[in-house]
């Protein structure tokens, strides 16, 4: 029992738990957060998994931190440092490829090698994208909009969101009621006609998700990737130095400036409940610390099963929670290599391999390793997003030698077998990978020093999401907004009083996005409640 | 019509954009691909390597060499150390500054000067009566920038003859980069980690190849000069014919700049005895400075909703900018001007240099930087910042 009285205790120290700390202590609150590993960051993780080889050991790049974000948390100055990806390659298994780089004429040469006319309209595609990605902004920096309140406030911003809506023009808002709606696969053939462009470019609709190309709902994701051109970021997708977990670092050592304390290597086991409501959290070690409201940076699953736990209860609210979708989908795989692998189709070292190699040759490709996942197994031949962050960031490796990340879709959770079965079937999963990479690259195994493979089961066993679920909890249309984590509790407070959620199982999802964190602080500090 | 430096046939071969201008009448690259992004991030991320050859640089040899150059330059360099390099500028009689660069202490009586500007005249007028030598090592020396995290570990991996580890933030030391006689100094305009390397103009391509070749593995990048300007206004750089303009340039002397102005104020002793324009700087003093260079943070947000207005997505530029923007205080009152602006990628802020007058220079001051959207000219907060914007620690750390 510590006598130490805090305004506001976050479970868990991941990206979000630190942003909502920081903001906290900003606004002059004593915070605590508390991390059950050894590190912070949760899954924005850097390891030295392999002597010398430092990898982002799960989430990889950074797509949507709010540049808002960055610059309240100064954190160019704590070591944040972001480069952009230069190139997405997608290899075909015949030895030609496609190019997608900064260069749009060069771009636009290489799609048309595949069809003359999606090279004309690929650019004119970006342009809409970026309008269309209009209306995800506001909805994405703000909390998610309550179309049932009655809350003279909350109808106000309804109506100014309305009106942005309406302003952007009635075409507008019927390509976004598509968007909305539609399966990735079908809304790029309205637009293009070459599968092997449209299956690389359909892929950013299902990751992380236990959906496939065809399935209705998975175009709206793509909008996210043209998001960065219109916030100021004015490039998508970027690899930060050190690997993701220096993002964490960095928000840790703005947080703690700010007069946050955070403890390592102290799990809570549960929450400490006084008449129905959080009163703080009880430590693996039977510590007690009180504080006026806890914030779980944990999955809802785990928030309410665990940290609450069912005994707390009510019935319908245990069964909402389970509701709602967690199921993994994905893995990964980290190389240490002794050399540069040589990709068949561009031998020669270039600029190219600073950027994503996507395995993604076509819609069929990418369908039938879906079908593998609904039945219970992982892909034999997956879809992989890989990098080779060494390239651009020289320093996670010894010199010469190099980093590659794999992300593996689809690797369920819940195999045929069982989850539990994972151990057993890790390996064969690994080789399922490396071979299907081989075929693309085929000097990889010669140089492999060492090999990763994290199983949607590993990722709950180390880093806490439950059932591996990148996102804490699916990014499907049935679970974002006003629905996530359920309806009625979108705003980061939950029916347990005092208990609050900050991290990416709320409004606006995963990703290493920080939003969650952020709304979060700001909602609790507008209702007074800290 | 520029000519070709003395790497002209290594950046030509690599340079695919054909994105070139005139420094010094020497063809620099712009860019080696279409954009600099990549370059710019070299030098955050890894290594760029820059020709900075087009620089002007002069020997100053000679018993009175230490002497001459404490009667020029504002800072006293005679008080530094063989083997150290210092930042200063020069001024007229009247105390307006003619140009800034370093002066590297190679022996006791050994000086090299690197200058923006063509120099010799002045170096002969300030030291008649001195016992010096002044040489124009101009176009006898080839220099090469390497610049960014990596570039220690290059160096270390491509140099004999010299201890790396020990060449300290503004130090200079001879060594040997494969066959060819160097001088590196712990110098650049990027302000991060980084190393400026000197060497004879015949051993300019042996140079350039051995350290492309150390530096493969560490991720080295040949970088051209639009990513240049994105970092030296991220370290809060100020550029001769940008930001100020040469006294002995200008038509209207209002045009002219003092140190105090410039920021240079730090290098200024007016304790230590006479040098040229000490009187004039100690009687601005006294009296105050007219304008005062600051750095400014332009409102993103504010930016954003100009934009929204135009029912558009916010977009600048994408490289740095030198077109001057008039800066206003609160009441429409014009009190300055943004010289240098620039998106910086790292810092996620549309950052400016500016020259304000006297009384908005004071940290925190909100000022308007004009901003045009769809042909209108409209206003956008900005913020007094002083520079450097950014400033890691590698760059000094041991």
């Amino acid at each position: 029992m510590t006598g130490t009285k805090y305004d506001a205790i976050v479970v868990g120290a991941g990206h979000n738990g630190l942003v909502c700390a920081a903001y906290l202590a900003k606004a002059g609150r004593k915070v605590l957060v508390l991390e059950r590993r050894h590190q912070v960051g949760g899954a924005t993780t850097s390891e030295e998994i392999h002597p010398g080889f430092t990898f982002s050991c799960c989430s990889y790049v950074v797509s949507l931190l709010r540049p808002w974000i960055i610059r309240d948390l100064d954190l160019p100055r704590y070591g944040y440092e972001i480069l952009p990806l230069e190139a997405t390659v997608t290899p075909f298994p015949d030895g030609r490829c496609l190019v997608r780089d900064s260069d749009p004429e060069r771009t636009r040469r290489s799609i048309a090698k595949l069809s003359p006319r999606d090279a004309e309209v690929y650019k004119r595609f970006g342009q809409e994208m970026a309008e269309l990605g209009r209306l995800i902004k506001p909805l994405i920096d703000d909390v998610a909009p309550d179309p049932l309140s009655r809350d003279p406030r909350e109808l106000l911003r309804l109506g100014r969101l309305g009106k942005h809506l309406r302003g952007q023009g009635d075409e507008w808002l019927f390509a976004n009621a598509k968007i909305m709606t539609m399966s990735a696969v079908d809304f790029l053939s309205e637009w293009f006609e070459s599968e092997e462009l449209i299956a690389p470019m359909a892929v950013s609709g299902i990751i992380g998700t236990f959906l496939g190309i065809r399935s209705p709902g998975t175009a709206y994701v793509l909008l996210h990737h043209y998001m960065g051109e219109i916030d100021g970021s004015f490039r998508a997708w970027g690899l930060p130095k050190g690997g993701t977990g220096a993002i964490a670092n960095a928000m840790a050592r703005s947080a703690r400036d700010l007069g946050v304390e955070i403890r390592t290597e102290a799990p809570v086991a549960h929450l400490l409940m006084e008449k129905g409501k959080a009163a703080g959290v009880v430590l693996g070690n039977g510590d007690e610390i009180r504080a006026q409201v806890v914030i779980s940076g944990l999955d809802p699953h785990r928030t309410f099963l665990k940290l609450v736990g069912e005994e707390h209860l009510e019935p319908e609210l245990a069964q909402q929670v389970k509701r709602f979708k967690m199921r993994g989908s994905s893995g990964k795989v980290n190389l240490a290599l002794d050399a540069l692998p040589r990709l068949a189709c561009l031998p020669e070292y270039g600029p190219h391999l600073q950027g994503g190699i996507t395995i993604a040759p076509s819609i069929d490709y990418l369908e039938r390793a879906y079908d593998d996942a609904k039945y219970g197994a992982f892909s034999r031949k997956p879809f992989m997003d890989v990098l080779i962050p060494s390239l651009t960031d020289p320093t996670v490796a010894p010199p010469g030698k190099h980093t590659m990340s794999i992300f593996v879709q689809y690797a369920p959770y819940h195999l045929k077998e069982g989850a539990a079965d994972w151990p057993n079937q890790r390996e064969a999963f690994g080789d399922a990978v490396i071979d299907t990479l081989s075929e693309y690259m085929p000097d990889l195994k010669d140089h492999i020093l060492h090999r990763q493979v994290l199983t949607p089961w590993d990722l709950e066993q180390i880093y806490g999401l439950t059932e591996g679920n990148i996102f804490h909890g699916e990014l499907s249309l049935e679970q974002l907004a006003f629905l996530r984590p359920m309806a009625g509790w979108s705003r980061y407070q939950t029916p347990v009083k005092n208990l609050w959620m900050c991290a990416s199982g709320t409004h606006p999802g995963g990703g290493i996005m920080g939003v969650p964190g952020a709304l979060c602080a700001r909602t609790l500090l507008g209702k007074r409640a800290v | 019509m520029p000519i070709p430096s003395p790497f002209h046939e290594r950046t030509q071969a690599l340079c695919s954009s054909y994105r070139w201008k005139d420094w010094s009448g020497y063809c620099a690259v712009c860019s080696f691909d279409v954009s600099h992004e990549r370059e710019y991030f070299a030098f955050r991320q890894s290594a760029g390597l820059l020709d900075v050859s087009p620089l002007y640089k002069y020997e100053v040899t000679g018993p009175d060499a230490a002497a001459l150059l404490a009667r020029m330059m504002v800072r006293d360099v005679s008080q530094l150390k063989v083997g150290r390099v210092a930042y200063t500028c020069w001024c007229d009689d009247g105390g307006k500054v003619i140009d800034d660069g370093t002066v590297a202490r190679l022996a006791s009586d050994h000086f090299r000067v690197t200058a923006a500007d063509p120099t010799l005249h002045w170096l002969q007028a300030a030291g008649r009566g001195f016992d010096v030598t002044v040489e124009d090592s101009s176009t006898r020396l080839a220099a090469l920038a390497l610049q960014g995290p990596t570039s220690r570990a290059i160096l270390r991996a491509a140099v004999t003859g010299a201890d790396l580890d020990a060449l300290k933030f503004f130090g200079v030391t001879r060594a040997t980069v494969g066959t060819v006689p160097v001088w590196i100094s712990r110098t650049g305009y990027t302000g991060d980690l980084g190393y400026e390397v000197w060497c004879e103009r015949g051993d300019a391509l042996a140079l350039w190849d051995a350290l492309i070749e150390a530096g493969r593995p560490h991720g080295i990048e040949p970088a051209g000069l639009d990513a240049l300007d994105v970092t030296r206004i991220e370290a809060g750089f100020i550029l001769l014919g940008v930001d100020y303009f040469s006294a002995k340039k200008v038509v209207l002397a209002s045009r002219k700049s003092t140190p105090l102005e410039l920021g240079f104020g730090w290098m200024v002793d007016l304790e230590r005895g006479r040098f040229i324009g000490r009187d004039a700087i100690a009687a601005e003093k006294e009296r105050g400075s007219v304008w005062q260079l600051v750095g400014l943070e332009v409102s993103w947000e504010e930016l954003e909703a100009l934009y929204e207005s135009f029912n558009l997505p916010p977009s600048l530029p994408a490289t740095a900018r030198r077109d001057a923007l008039p800066v206003y205080n609160d009441e429409g009152l014009q009190v300055g001007q943004a010289t240098s602006h620039t998106w910086s990628p790292l810092l996620k802020k549309y950052l400016a240099i500016a020259s304000v007058h006297r009384g908005y220079e004071a940290k925190g001051t909100k000022l308007q930087i004009e901003h045009t959207v769809e042909y209108e000219r409209r206003k956008v907060t900005a913020t007094v910042a002083p520079p450097p914007f950014y400033d890691p620690e590698r760059k000094r750390k041991p």
